[in-house]
C-alpha cells in the first residue's frame, strides 16, 4: 500500500471512530437534554391500552396542560427500567405491578410519595387499604394504586346440579365437606381426567389457601418469611390433597391445560370444571364470550366462615432521579381520581351498548370511584352474573395483602418453587415449605 | 533435526515482529480494512461485555445499589449453592441425550437424503431445513400443545400403538426427555452438513470396497463414517456448546408466567444452567453472581471442548494430516 493510501485509510478509521464517539456523546446529551425538561414526562409500562387507559389518558393529558408526554407502549420491564437506571436516564414515572414496589423501594429505585401527597393533595384515604398498604415500605408510601383484582369462587351450577352437590358444599370453612363435593364433582373416564371437580390454583392461590387457614406467609414488615409456619404446611397439604384426589397432578393439570381458557368454549361453557377460585377479571370474559353460562359466585372463606379475599394490582411510582416529579404526581392523582375512573368507566358502558355487548363495571383500588361505577354505569346482566358482581363487591373489604419485601422476587420464586415440587411429587409439604422457607429468608437478609 | 526445528519455530518476540512486518504488504492494510467492522464488533460487543463481566463476578453488582468488591464470595457461593448443581445436573442430563440423538438423527436423514434424486433432494433438504427458522420461542409453546399429557398429539400417537404415554410436561422425570424430542425436531443444519460431507466422500473408495465385497453397513461403517469425520466432530463440538446453554424454549415453555403452562417458578426438572443464571440476573437482579455464574459455565465449556478435541485426535480422519 503506498503512503497516501494509508494516510487515507487511517484518516479514514479516525474519522469513523470519531464519528461514532460524537454520535453517540450528542444521542446521550440529547436525550440528557430533551428529558431533563420539565415540560416532557416520560412514562414506561402504561402505553396507549385499551379504552379505559385511553379514556383516562387523555384526562390526564389535558391537565397536565403543555406538558408532553411520553408513553410508550409495552408492560413494565425490569431489564429495560434497569438499563435506563445505569443508564442515568430513568423514566419520570413508572406503572408496575403492586408486588415489585417493595423490592425497588428497599433498593432506593424508587423516590417516596409524602410529598407528592401533600403537595397535590391526594386523599389517601379513598383507596382501599390493603393495595395502599401493599405499596408500603417501613412505613413510608412508595406507590398510587391503581387496578385491584378480586378473587372469589365461581361454580358451574350445571355440573353441581348433575352431580348432586348443593353450592353451600362449595364452602372453603369446611374442608371436609368440600373434599366430599370436590369427589363427586371432578369426572375420571379411561384413567384420564375429563372433569375437574374443584381446582385449588396451586401454586398461585397458596397464600390465600394459608391466609384463609390462618396464617400470613411473610410477616407485616416484609422481612420474615412464615412459609413452614405449622398452618401453612397444613393449607398447602389440604390443598394438595384436593388435586390429589382429582386424579394427581400429572393428569389434573395436563386436562387444565386445555381449556379455551379465554373464548367461547371455555371450561364452563364445556362443563370441564366444577368450580374455581378466580380473579374478578373472569367474570367479564365469560359474560362476553359465554353469557349463557349458569354460573354461582362464592366468597372464599376462613376456617372460621369469614369471606376473604387476595387482592392483587398494578400501581405507578416516581423512580429516583425522575426529572419531573411533579408532573408524574399530578399524573398519578388524575389517573386514578374518582371522576377520571367515571368517564372511563362511562365510556366503555356505552361503548358495549352500542356493540350491543355485555359490560361489567371496572374495579378499582379507588373505593370512592367503585362505588360511583357501580352506580352509575351498570345494568344488570342477568341473575348470574349480577350475583357475581354483587359478591366481588362484597368481599372488597375483606382483602389481604401480601406486604411489600426488599426481596419480593426471592420470596415469590421460593414458594412458587416450594409448591411446584410438592406437586410434581419431589418433596413432602413439609420439606418443600422448610426448604423455601431457608430460601426465602436468605434472599430477604441479604437485601434488607 | 531438533536444531533445524528450533532455527524455524519463531519466538514470541519473533512472531510478533513479523506480524508487525505484514505491515509494509499493501494487502495487510487491506485485509484489515476488510477485517476492521469485525475487530471493531468483537472488541466492543463481545471482549468487552466479557472483561466487563468478569471484573462483575467479583462484586455485588446489582444495577440499583452501590457496588461493593467481593472478592472470590460469588464463586464460593456458587460452588456451594444446590440450585447451581440441579441446574448443571439437568443441563448435562440434556446435553448427554440431545447431542448423540441430534448427530443419529440428523446421520440418518442425510443418509436418506444422499440416495434419493437432485430434485427431491431439494424439496426434502427444504422440508427438513423449515422447522431451523422457527422461532424458539414458539418452540416452546408449541412443546407443551405436542407433549401434553391428556390430548397432545405424541401420546395421542402413542395410544395407537398402545403404548400408555407419560405426562412429559408435569412429570419430573419425563420433562428432559420431552425436551430432547422436542429439540429433534430442527435438525435440518447438521443434516445439511452431513449430507455434504456424505457427498463428498470419493466414490472410488466405495466402488474398491464394493469389489472386494464390502456389505453396506461395512462400507458406512468403514468408508462413509472415517470420510465424514471432520463434519461429525465439528457439530458433536457445536451441538455440545449449544446445548450446554439452552434457554430459549425451556424458558418459555416453563418459566413464562404468560404462557399457559408456565410459572415465574417452573419445574426443577427444566431448570438448567443459563435458566438460572437468567433468573438470578434480570428476575434477582444479583448481576454479580450471575456473571460468575456464567464464567462457571463458560469454564466447563472450555474443559468439555478440550476433552473433546484430544479424544478426537484418535477417531476424526483428515486427509490433509495423512
Amino acid at each position: 500500500m503506498s503512503s497516501s493510501w494509508k494516510r487515507v485509510f487511517l484518516i479514514g478509521m479516525i474519522a469513523a471512530v470519531a464519528a461514532i464517539v460524537a454520535g453517540s456523546v450528542s444521542q446521550h446529551a440529547s436525550a440528557r437534554s430533551s428529558s431533563s425538561k420539565a415540560d416532557t414526562l416520560t412514562i414506561m409500562g402504561f402505553g396507549t391500552g385499551d379504552d379505559v387507559a385511553k379514556s383516562r389518558t387523555a384526562i390526564a393529558v389535558k391537565a397536565l396542560g403543555s406538558t408532553n408526554v411520553k408513553n410508550p407502549n409495552g408492560g413494565f420491564n425490569d431489564q429495560q427500567f434497569l438499563a435506563a437506571l445505569a443508564g442515568g436516564d430513568p423514566p419520570d414515572l413508572v406503572y408496575i405491578d403492586r408486588q415489585k414496589v417493595g423490592t425497588y423501594a428497599a433498593k432506593g429505585a424508587f423516590v417516596p410519595l409524602t410529598s407528592c401527597v401533600k403537595s397535590e393533595k391526594i386523599n389517601t384515604k379513598q383507596y382501599r387499604q390493603a393495595a395502599l398498604k401493599e405499596v408500603t415500605y417501613k412505613g413510608k408510601l412508595y406507590g398510587i394504586p391503581e387496578f385491584y383484582s378480586v378473587r372469589t369462587i365461581i361454580a358451574n351450577n350445571d355440573v353441581l346440579k348433575e352431580s348432586k352437590v348443593k353450592l353451600a358444599d362449595l364452602n372453603t370453612k369446611d374442608w371436609k365437606t368440600l373434599k366430599q363435593a370436590t369427589k363427586k364433582l371432578v369426572k375420571i373416564e379411561g384413567g384420564k381426567v375429563t372433569r375437574i371437580g374443584f381446582d385449588p390454583k396451586l401454586p398461585e392461590f397458596f397464600p390465600l389457601w394459608a391466609k384463609a387457614n390462618g396464617v400470613d406467609i411473610i410477616s407485616k414488615d416484609g422481612l420474615h418469611a412464615q412459609l413452614n409456619s405449622p398452618k401453612a404446611i397444613q393449607a398447602l397439604q389440604y390443598a394438595v390433597s384436593l388435586i390429589n384426589l382429582q386424579g394427581g397432578w400429572g393428569k389434573f393439570k395436563s386436562f387444565r391445560d386445555t381449556f379455551d381458557f379465554f373464548g367461547a368454549g371455555n371450561q364452563y361453557a364445556k362443563d370441564q370444571l366444577g368450580a374455581f377460585p378466580i380473579e374478578d377479571f373472569y367474570y367479564a370474559v365469560l359474560a362476553r364470550t359465554s353469557p349463557q353460562v349458569h354460573i354461582s359466585a362464592l366468597p372464599f372463606r376462613t376456617r372460621k366462615g369469614k369471606p376473604i379475599n387476595y387482592e392483587t394490582g398494578s400501581a405507578w411510582a416516581i423512580p429516583k432521579g425522575s426529572k419531573n416529579a411533579k408532573d408524574a404526581c399530578l399524573w398519578m392523582k388524575t389517573m386514578t381520581k374518582p371522576s377520571t375512573w367515571l368517564v372511563a368507566a362511562k365510556n366503555r358502558a356505552a361503548a358495549r351498548k352500542a356493540a350491543h355487548d355485555v359490560y361489567t363495571p371496572l374495579s378499582t383500588a379507588n373505593a370512592v370511584a367503585d362505588a360511583q361505577i357501580y352506580k352509575t354505569t351498570y345494568t344488570p346482566i342477568n341473575k348470574y352474573f349480577d350475583e357475581g358482581v354483587k359478591t366481588v363487591q362484597g368481599v372488597e373489604k375483606y382483602s389481604f395483602y401480601i406486604p411489600a419485601s426488599p426481596a419480593s422476587a426471592e420470596f415469590k420464586t421460593a414458594w412458587t418453587d416450594a409448591v411446584g415440587r410438592v406437586l410434581a411429587g419431589s418433596q413432602s409439604v413439609k420439606a418443600a415449605l422448610n426448604q423455601g422457607q431457608k430460601e426465602a429468608q436468605t434472599a430477604i437478609n441479604k437485601a434488607k | 533435526m531438533a536444531a533445524a526445528a528450533t532455527s524455524y519455530a519463531p519466538g514470541p518476540r519473533g512472531r510478533v515482529r513479523r506480524w508487525a512486518s505484514g505491515f509494509r504488504k499493501p494487502e495487510t492494510w487491506t485485509a484489515y480494512t476488510f477485517l476492521s467492522p469485525w475487530i471493531f464488533g468483537f472488541v466492543v460487543l463481545t471482549a468487552g461485555p466479557m472483561v466487563a463481566s468478569l471484573i462483575l463476578s467479583f462484586t455485588d453488582y446489582s444495577i440499583i445499589s452501590p457496588t461493593h468488591g467481593v472478592g472470590l464470595q460469588n464463586y464460593h457461593d456458587m460452588v456451594h449453592d444446590p440450585k447451581v448443581t440441579g441446574a448443571l445436573r439437568n443441563t448435562l442430563i440434556y446435553t448427554v441425550w440431545h447431542v448423540p440423538g441430534v448427530m443419529l438423527v440428523s446421520l440418518g436423514l442425510a443418509m436418506l437424503l444422499a440416495r434419493v434424486g437432485e430434485r427431491s433432494g431439494g424439496i426434502f433438504r427444504t422440508i427438513f431445513y423449515l422447522p431451523v427458522m422457527t422461532p424458539k420461542v414458539a418452540v416452546g409453546v408449541l412443546f407443551l400443545l405436542l407433549f401434553n399429557g391428556s390430548v397432545g398429539l405424541i401420546n395421542r400417537a402413542l395410544a395407537v400403538i398402545h403404548v400408555p404415554g407419560p405426562f412429559w410436561t408435569t412429570d419430573p422425570h419425563w420433562v428432559k426427555p420431552g425436551l430432547v424430542i422436542m429439540s429433534l425436531w430442527a435438525v435440518g443444519t447438521n443434516v445439511i452438513i452431513y449430507l455434504a460431507a456424505i457427498k463428498g466422500v470419493p466414490r472410488q473408495l466405495y466402488e474398491a470396497a464394493s469389489m472386494d465385497g464390502a456389505s453396506n453397513w461395512r462400507r458406512f461403517r468403514d468408508v462413509t463414517l472415517p470420510m465424514i469425520s471432520p463434519a461429525l466432530f465439528f457439530t458433536f463440538i457445536v451441538l455440545t456448546i449449544n446445548s450446554l446453554q439452552t434457554f430459549d424454549e425451556v424458558y418459555t415453555a416453563f418459566f413464562n408466567e404468560g404462557v399457559a403452562g408456565g410459572s415465574s417458578g417452573g419445574p426443577d426438572a427444566a431448570r438448567f444452567t443459563v435458566i438460572y443464571l437468567f433468573q438470578e440476573a434480570f428476575v434477582f437482579f444479583h448481576l454479580g453472581y450471575a456473571s460468575a455464574l456464567a464464567w462457571g459455565l463458560f469454564a466447563i465449556i472450555a474443559v468439555i471442548t478440550a476433552v473433546q478435541i484430544t479424544v478426537s485426535r484418535r477417531f476424526v480422519y483428515y486427509e490433509a494430516n495423512r
